[in-house]
């Protein structure tokens, strides 16, 4: 084993290029005669499309072509494909409306892409744009869920009656309801997921290139699954076969969801590179990606907690209305259902769980997973009922959660929602989090802050989520459409230095030094030694991407499987070799070794001898040493934790200033702590975002107020603390590692904690409950608001 | 951004003259508003007179009683002037606060009044401190020379060189910002003089204003507790979804309160 | 209507014909093929493209090309001394203060900036800073910590 190994604080390999400004991103890369797109998108919510006149816009300097929805239909180009089919109560499918690359007939959010300018330059495609005429007949637009829902209201779809994409549910109602009706004490709260824009620094980016020699394409795409988008837009967009069809996504400049799903723009491009014969380059603005990348969270919940006398949880039941906006985006449907419902016995023993969710569309960008995707929603119900219970029932919140946690003999552990826990430890997390986070002290610190006129409070949240996904079978029998194992490719080359090839990938996660952690640990080669490469259809056998904090659990359990195969493939040329039997050879630091004795030959010799088969065992070995494995995991995995908020309020401005973070994780096994705390810290700042300032706010018209860093909040460096952050490690018992994931924790755990503290913190005022995000305003009038009912 | 022709002057007569001339002429100093609006296609002059090159229009210095600042100062230079520090720290708090570093070493102080965004920091400190603003052609008084939203005294043709700030006894900026943005929501810059105190908000109007109330209870008793109680109305005032015009008055007070008590 | 326009960048002096819209981040990008100023916004927040103008740090996408006429321009690619890091370079992997890199450029020519400025930054001191420039990645937790130990360094007269 070699000190980079598993468990080590590696410097990562992929900072040198950063660092120097030498990365590789969509927008950086130009192909010889490119030409730009520039997308004339709808500035109505809703509207019928008549005609749309191009002729100025042809004419216009510069313009090489101007494309419509027409342009598309005429070519048989189809819509982009939905990913997930829920089926309703009554055991029908949902409601799938067409969702076409260019508006065909009507627009359904702003944003939605009308048009396509082709031009020489930027400059000159965005100036010709502004010559096409198109007439909009407008229709009253709806942009709340909640609302959309109600008869008489503004319909997207024909087939969508009261525009109800599906009305899902899971769980024994009957049970449900029977503990709610006995229990000494029932908690209701009604809370609002707010809509977040995920806002990864990159815009999207597109490239489509056409080689009229071999007929092939390539797609350049900021994308986190660049073999989806391939099936996805070969299969049923754009028709071409898959080995006609490459994908490349490069160095991506952060995701967190947004750039899993297949975009009009990546169809479009890789269709026009061959309409006009040159390569075709598309860049969003900002202004643009506020309008077109899916956005995430917005749901609207009303919840009840059963409670015994002792505060034992009984039951919990959950209706949700999720807002899917316009279009369905390629995962959107599993996210308020399958990634959000199964989580809701949170790290509880809540005997009987149920819940039903209504997906609606509106006149809104689309809604699909955003980090955490539906684990942040179900901890935000769980964890503020469970709050507030506490509240009311006098208990301490860190007490209840004890009293009701799953036992750490329990496991695996079946929860009431499908879920099968298969390891944990909710207890000592807390118990880590309080300490890291002086919850003792907290009274004390209350108090000295009372006496400089600031309310303090403090917050819990205990989570757990569902990562690693997914086994292909649980999924398809979910209504997953596409299987979701991994694979890696070990290539050893004949001096011994390594090419992994993995179909995760890496946009910030440091995927290229984790992976070459794990080998180096593995088969005792130095991580300089080592290459991973992802993000290249046309180099990598296959691959499902990265999120839900799989790329570990399911790619690093595909690439240890790929190094099983080598290591025993070697083992066997070591025999040869060393004249000795194949049962005798042990592999360790980089050595085959005959079994005790000191007769070895180092990897770097079996590789070459593998390459080189001189004195090889030809018969039965075939040479060379180059492996791959498919991994389809047997279970999620399960990390879970508790977060400690602690924020002082201005009274006199209502200003919420985050003084403090402790966090408390427990993701399996770590390969490199050092990413490890960068992915939590990173999650947290999202989760305190979208508690504090974070919000997206479409008015009536449907027009996106927040559509720019102006009125849209990105967390700034002077609003977030320090964080303590820690870790304590259960081994997920069903993937080789041990590993369970850690991409998304921030992010799930921090905006109930930090509700929940800020509403500790106004709770000596009356204040009940406060809606995310907790901005300034909203806290002053809690204040007075809050004042007034506790002076009635 | 459309296009446009771009001249770069190197005197003052020569950049009034080519603005003037111009089919639709504008003025760039720091850019740090110009240049977003022209991105955002919300503007197209024909023509860009930069005044970047214009020795006159720089530096900062001492004048009797007073600090005179060139129109094309930047920022950063008010916020790191020794000068400026020593006299009026509160003008020096004001300017390394405005938008962020980047922003700090383009924006100008010339720039900023001359635009006059109604959320700007500058204006707030023109008014409060009974500024004149020093063109090619006149000097203006701060009340006379802020009209409206983006609006100003400035005729066409006419150029900012310097704005001359009289020192005061005391003052302080307290600006609350918009937590997206981080312009002012709402900003308070107090001023002490010999002859009175003087109020000026930012932020909360269409336009910087004296707080005139205010002014009359700390020229009374320069304390904190004088402004306390006085309640602002909201009407008139500007409302968003960051904050109401209710919200935006109770700001005023407390920003004033945080003021008066920083005020040296 | 293409304007010629010439400066000094990364110690080169360059020259070429722009559009005078041209903004400067356009001219490092797709004229000098300097893609390691990066564009993350168009509001002028973000940060990402800050590069350094006669020594001070200014958001390029804020800046025509025609501004910059005869300035010193210093991007991401200028700073590092051959194949040595510069010191804030060094301190943002030793510390991990990046993560999908695209903020990167950006946040570390303000750190420099801030370092050359304020000896000794607070950990208040360098957040306030960063307000101009937004990380998704990283929650400025591990950024500040190399801010610190990269001014630090910048110190010992490694700059």
């Amino acid at each position: 084993m070699s000190g980079d190994g598993i468990g080590a604080a590696v410097r990562r390999k992929e900072d040198a290029r950063f660092l120097r400004g030498r990365g590789n991103y969509t927008d950086d890369i130009n192909r010889p005669g490119q030409l730009y797109a520039y997308i004339l998108r709808s500035p109505h919510a809703h509207a019928d499309l008549g005609a749309i006149d191009t002729s100025k816009a042809k004419r216009a300097p510069g313009v090489v072509a101007v494309f419509t929805g027409a342009d598309l239909a005429a070519d048989n180009v189809g819509g982009l494909p939905c990913g997930w089919l829920i089926k309703n109560k009554d055991g029908s499918p949902m409601v799938e409306p067409p969702h076409p690359v260019l508006a065909q007939g009507r627009v359904r959010h702003v944003g939605d892409p009308v048009a396509v300018v082709i031009a020489e330059s930027r400059n000159q495609a965005k100036d010709a744009a502004e010559q096409i005429s198109v007439s909009y007949k407008e229709l009253p637009a709806i942009t709340d869920a909640a609302e959309a829902i109600k008869p008489g209201k503004p319909q997207l779809f024909e087939a969508a009656k009261n525009n109800l994409c599906y009305d899902w549910h899971i769980g024994e109602k009957d049970a449900v309801d029977a503990a709610l009706k006995k229990a000494a004490h029932v908690t209701r709260i009604d809370i609002v997921n707010n809509r977040l824009v995920p806002n990864a620094m990159e815009p999207r980016s597109a490239i489509g290139e056409y080689d009229r020699g071999t007929g092939e394409y390539t797609l350049y795409t900021t994308s986190q699954n660049p073999h989806v988008i391939r099936l996805l837009m070969g299969a049923f967009v754009l028709h071409l076969p898959e080995h006609k069809l490459k994908v490349v996504a490069p160095d991506v400049g952060g995701g967190f969801g947004s750039k899993i799903y297949h975009y009009a723009e990546e169809a479009f491009v890789t269709w026009a590179s061959a309409k006009v014969g040159k390569p075709v380059k598309w860049t969003a603005e900002r202004s643009e990606s506020f309008i077109s990348d899916a956005q995430g969270r917005d749901h609207v919940t009303h919840a009840e907690l059963a409670l015994d006398k002792d505060g034992k949880f009984l039951a919990l039941k959950v209706s949700t209305v999720a807002n899917m906006g316009g279009y369905l985006s390629t995962f959107a449907p599993a996210i308020p259902t399958y990634l959000y419902a199964t989580l809701l016995a949170g790290t509880y023993t809540t005997p009987a769980v149920y819940c039903e969710v209504k997906a609606v569309f509106t006149n809104t960008v689309p809604v699909d997973a955003y980090r955490g995707a539906g684990r942040p929603e179900a901890t935000y119900v769980v964890e503020r009922i469970v709050e507030t219970a506490a509240r009311e029932m006098k208990i301490d919140p860190a007490e209840l959660r004890r009293r009701n946690y799953v036992p750490k003999n329990a496991y695996p552990y079946q929860t009431p929602v499908a879920l099968q826990y298969d390891s944990g430890d909710y207890f000592t997390t807390l118990d880590m989090a309080l300490k890291a986070a002086d919850y003792a002290g907290f009274e004390k610190r209350r108090q000295e802050a009372a006496k400089h006129g600031k309310l303090r409070g403090i917050g819990l949240a205990s989570y757990i989520e569902a990562c690693g996904i997914a086994p292909s079978a649980v999924a398809g029998a979910l209504g997953a459409r596409a299987g979701l194992y991994e694979t890696a490719e070990v290539r050893v080359h004949p001096t011994g230095s390594i090419t992994m090839y993995t179909g995760t990938h890496s946009h910030g996660q440091g995927h290229e030094t984790t992976f070459a952690q794990l080998i180096s640990d593995r088969l005792g080669v130095p991580i300089e030694q080592i290459e991973v490469v992802h993000g290249d259809t046309s180099k990598i056998p296959f691959g499902m991407g990265t999120y839900g904090s799989r790329s570990l659990a399911v790619g690093g359990s595909a690439l240890v499987k790929a190094m099983d195969k080598i290591v025993n493939k070697g083992k066997k040329i070591a025999a040869h070799l060393l004249e000795a039997a194949e049962a005798d050879i042990e592999f360790k630091d980089g050595k085959f070794t005959v079994a005790g004795t000191d007769r070895s030959k180092a990897f770097g010799e079996i590789a070459f001898a593998a390459y080189v088969p001189h004195n090889y065992p030809i018969e039965t070995v075939e040479p060379g040493l180059d492996e791959t494995a498919f991994y389809d995991p047997k279970n999620f995995t399960f990390p879970s934790g508790t977060h400690v908020a602690e924020v002082e309020i201005d009274r006199d401005t209502g200003a919420v200033h985050v003084v403090g973070f402790a966090a408390a994780d427990d993701f399996g096994r770590i390969i490199n702590p050092l990413i490890v705390e960068g992915q939590v810290h990173g999650g947290l700042a999202q989760g305190i975002g979208q508690a504090l300032c974070e919000n997206t706010v479409y008015n009536d018209d449907g027009q996106l107020v927040t559509g720019s860093y102006m009125d849209y909040c990105m967390p700034r460096a002077d609003n977030l603390p320090s964080f303590s952050v820690a870790t304590n490690v259960t081994l997920c018992t069903h993937n080789p590692l041990g590993v369970k994931g850690c991409g998304e924790a921030g992010a799930i755990g921090a905006p109930a904690a930090i509700m929940n503290a800020v509403v500790n913190a106004l709770a000596p005022l009356g204040v009940k409950d406060l809606a995310m995000p907790a901005t300034p305003e909203r806290v002053w009038r809690a204040i007075h608001g809050g004042q007034r009912q506790a002076a009635d | 951004m459309y296009n446009f022709n771009y001249h770069r002057p190197s005197s003052l007569a020569d950049a009034a003259k080519t603005v003037q001339s111009a089919e639709e002429g504008k003025l760039v100093a720091g850019g740090m508003t110009l240049i977003p609006t022209l991105k955002q296609r919300l503007a197209r002059p024909s023509d860009l007179v930069d005044l970047a090159r214009i020795a006159e229009l720089k530096g900062i210095k001492k004048d009797g009683n007073s600090i005179v600042i060139g129109a094309m100062t930047k920022h950063a230079e008010v916020a790191a002037s020794d000068v400026v520090k020593g006299a009026i720290p509160g003008l020096a708090d004001l300017a390394g606060h405005i938008g962020d570093p980047a922003v700090r070493n383009r924006g100008t102080i010339g720039g900023s009044i001359a635009n006059n965004d109604p959320a700007a920091d500058y204006p707030s400190a023109v008014v409060a401190l009974n500024a004149t603003v020093i063109t090619n052609k006149r000097k203006i008084a701060a009340d006379d020379f802020f009209k409206g939203m983006f609006e100003t005294a400035l005729e066409p043709g006419e150029i900012i060189t310097a704005v001359q700030f009289p020192i005061p006894e005391k003052s302080a900026y307290m600006k609350f910002p918009n937590p997206a943005s981080r312009y002012a929501i709402v900003g308070v810059f107090v001023a002490k003089t010999g002859s009175g105190t003087r109020v000026g908000v930012t932020g909360a109007g269409p336009s910087v204003f004296r707080q005139k109330e205010m002014e009359a209870a700390l020229a009374k008793s320069f304390a904190p507790d004088a402004v306390a109680n006085i309640k602002v109305s909201a009407s008139g005032l500007n409302g968003d979804i960051h904050a109401s015009p209710e919200y935006r008055a109770h700001l005023v007070t407390v920003m004033a309160k945080r003021a008066v008590a920083a005020a040296k | 209507m293409a304007t010629t326009v010439s400066m000094t960048v990364n110690g080169k002096a360059v020259k070429g014909d722009v559009e005078a819209r041209t903004l400067l981040v356009q001219f490092l990008r797709e004229h000098l093929g300097l893609t390691g100023t990066h564009v993350g916004c168009d509001t002028s927040q973000c940060g990402a493209c800050v590069v350094h103008v006669d020594g001070n740090s200014v958001k390029s996408c804020t800046l025509l090309a025609v501004q910059a006429e005869g300035a010193q321009v210093t991007t991401i690619e200028g700073l590092a001394n051959g194949n040595e890091l510069h010191p804030m370079q060094a301190a943002f992997r030793e510390h991990h203060g990046l993560q999908c890199g695209f903020c990167t450029p950006g946040m570390v020519m303000s750190a420099v900036d801030l370092a050359k400025k304020v000896k000794n930054p607070s950990e208040q001191q360098i957040r306030h800073w960063l307000e101009g420039n937004i990380c998704r990645c990283t929650g400025y937790h591990n950024i500040v910590k190399a801010i610190k130990a990269g001014a630090t360094a910048m110190q010992g007269g490694q700059s």
